[in-house]
């Protein structure tokens, strides 16, 4: 027996009461956790794949568009370039790396891409098993596909046209597994790798080949030299079908509007968490009407008034301990489920399902607030007449 | 054991009570007799250090309950004196056996679980003991009440109207097992009343 007991005993003995602030509290709270964790992840995948890369070359259009698809390989890209022209840009004195991408194709809905050895390089993605793709249609499989896909080392594929349809492929040419990466928590994962050339060559017959002319890059991921690439480069394509976007400056703009449903999301939830804490407050405000009597009885026992403040501010930090606790799991439920979709429609994943320092942070301001909202009611405690409520009893 | 001599107390707005002067030998039993409005429960209040008086003298086994400190005071009253109230009350929320071990858990002793159940069967409650409280019969409940009292071997019971609401055999049974289960704890026995029954029970009663 100890203070504890009675205060759950309390909590117990009033399942609807408790279910309430307990269920209020338990939803901001997960809420709020669910916002800062998928905050957290995302920010930090958005910022590993935008990874030094100053600028993106593509066709005109959207300049976002060009980034979720150059970048996160999650939009369809604005369209081919020329890859004469694309290479003067990339041969520009104010670039100090390029990597030329073309993609187009899928397997299964994962995007092929056609690229050099340095844009897994550049995300420090490294070999798991086999060998590094060297000959066209030799295809190296990112971690997640690897995974999800079933294909092992060895095993061969046709690719489909398009970048999700899986109506068009292309069975004059069969794809060759030759290699898997690790996981790298980068756009890499999601991705099947391959030589430029095996994306042109997919669109010929065997023994053909494209005219170097005609050959086309879809995009090409710029890092600059000089900051002034910035403003000369777009002058020198001017006449061409290219343009440059610029990472930095699309995703805070997709930042700031994303953010504002976030903000407004993130309202909701402290409402909500208020909400609970009024709950909190009014229930054992409520119930210590009715144990007044106890109350008193307590003290005739030889309660101190310590040991009642105590009692009934332990009431309140337990039920918020608790909402918490289960908060913090509803959270993770959400986040699984998040996980998924995303997975499913945009190929990332939410994996990291331990607390974010943030949430040690939420522990201890709900602790602090449920005890703030106990206070009163502890005080209240603390100086019944004893005399007079027996009396009355 | 209890020296009461000269107390009186007034509520703010109210007229002041004078109690009659009395003393309680230890292991004594006795009653104070009153009619309504004559300061029955004030004056138990004031024996079990819940109010304290506005002038007189009160001393309980040495102690004198003037000069006790708030928090000293519901120290000295857990530890010396069990009070069986009018109605019976109890933490709703716990069973009837810790419900008994409270007095023990608020006052510091060592929990004995043992001597709650020893208690219990001794007022054929032992069958009870995982029960709510608000599961027992009026009569359960009184006998858990007196049986709390018990717990920590008090030196003084005090008891306000315990058969008031009771007919005449189940008021002789309640002050039959108060006055046996006091002398076997060794307690002096104060119970207030208005009860004039009662009177044929005690040798010694004073007239409020």
């Amino acid at each position: 027996m100890n203070l504890f007991t009675i205060s759950w005993a309390n909590i117990i003995r009033k399942p609807l009461n408790t279910t309430l602030s307990l269920m209020l509290l338990a939803f901001g709270v997960g809420l709020i956790s669910l916002m800062l964790v998928m905050e957290n992840q995302l920010q930090d995948q958005f910022d590993r794949n935008i990874k030094d890369i100053d600028m993106v070359l593509g066709a005109k259009g959207s300049p976002l568009q060009m980034i979720l698809s150059a970048v996160y390989q999650v939009d369809a890209p604005t369209g081919n370039i020329n890859m004469k022209e694309a290479q003067r840009v990339m041969k520009h004195p104010y670039i100090a790396d390029a990597i030329p991408l073309a993609y187009g194709d899928n397997y299964e809905k994962y995007r092929i891409v056609g690229a050099p050895h340095k844009y897994a390089e550049h995300y420090n993605v490294q070999l798991a098993e086999g060998k590094l793709y060297e000959r066209p249609f030799d295809a190296v499989l990112g971690a997640g596909v690897a995974k999800e896909s079933g294909l092992k080392i060895g095993d061969t594929f046709y690719s489909a046209h398009g970048l999700e349809d899986a109506t068009d492929v292309h069975t004059n040419r069969e794809f060759h597994v030759v290699g898997i990466y690790s996981e790298s928590q980068s756009v890499v994962d999601h991705l099947i790798l391959t030589p430029i050339q095996s994306i042109w060559d997919v669109h010929t017959e065997e023994g053909d080949s494209i005219p170097d002319d005609e050959k086309e890059y879809t995009a090409v991921l710029l890092k600059k030299k000089n900051p002034l690439a910035m403003v000369t480069i777009p002058n020198t394509i001017k006449d061409t079908n290219m343009t440059i976007a610029l990472p930095a400056i699309e995703i805070n703009r997709l930042n700031e509007n994303f953010g504002l449903g976030m903000q407004a999301l993130g309202v909701i939830a402290l409402i909500i968490v208020v909400i609970s804490f009024v709950s909190v407050f009014i229930s054992l405000f409520n119930s210590l009407k009715e144990r007044k009597y106890e109350l008193a009885l307590i003290r005739t026992m030889g309660g101190s008034r310590l040991k009642v403040f105590v009692l009934i501010l332990q009431e309140g930090m337990i039920l918020s301990l608790l909402g918490f606790i289960i908060g913090f799991v509803f959270s993770r439920i959400g986040l699984i489920i998040m996980s998924h979709q995303m997975e499913e429609n945009f190929h990332y994943t939410l994996n990291d399902m331990g607390p974010i320092p943030m949430e040690w942070l939420m522990l201890l301001i709900t602790i602090f607030v449920g005890s703030l909202a106990s206070l009163l009611p502890a005080v209240e405690a603390v100086n019944i007449d004893i005399s007079k409520t027996l009396a009355d009893g | 054991m209890l020296i009461s001599q000269g107390i009186q107390f007034s509520y703010p707005e109210g007229k002041p009570f004078q109690f009659p002067d009395f003393t309680c030998n230890e292991r004594e039993q006795m009653l104070l007799l009153g009619q309504s409005g004559t300061g029955k429960t004030t004056l138990l209040h004031l024996l079990a250090g819940l109010l304290r008086p506005t002038g007189g003298k009160l001393e309980i086994a040495g102690s004198s309950m003037m000069d006790l400190s708030s928090a000293k005071m519901d120290k000295f009253r857990g530890e010396h004196i069990g009070i069986i109230f009018q109605t019976a009350h109890f933490i709703d929320s716990l069973r009837v056996e810790d419900n008994l071990i409270m007095p023990q858990f608020l006052t510091g002793r060592k929990i004995d679980r043992s001597k709650a159940k020893d208690i219990l069967g001794r007022l054929n409650l032992a069958h009870k003991a995982n029960s709510f409280t608000s599961q027992l019969s009026v009569g359960e409940q009184q006998r858990v009440a007196i049986a709390r009292a018990l717990i920590n071997d008090p030196k003084l019971i005090l008891a306000d109207e315990p058969t008031s609401a009771l007919d005449d055999s189940n008021a002789r049974g309640v002050i039959h097992l108060l006055k046996e289960q006091a002398e076997l704890t060794g307690a002096s026995l104060i119970i207030v009343t208005h009860d004039q029954r009662l009177k044929d029970e005690f040798a010694k009663s004073v007239v409020l």
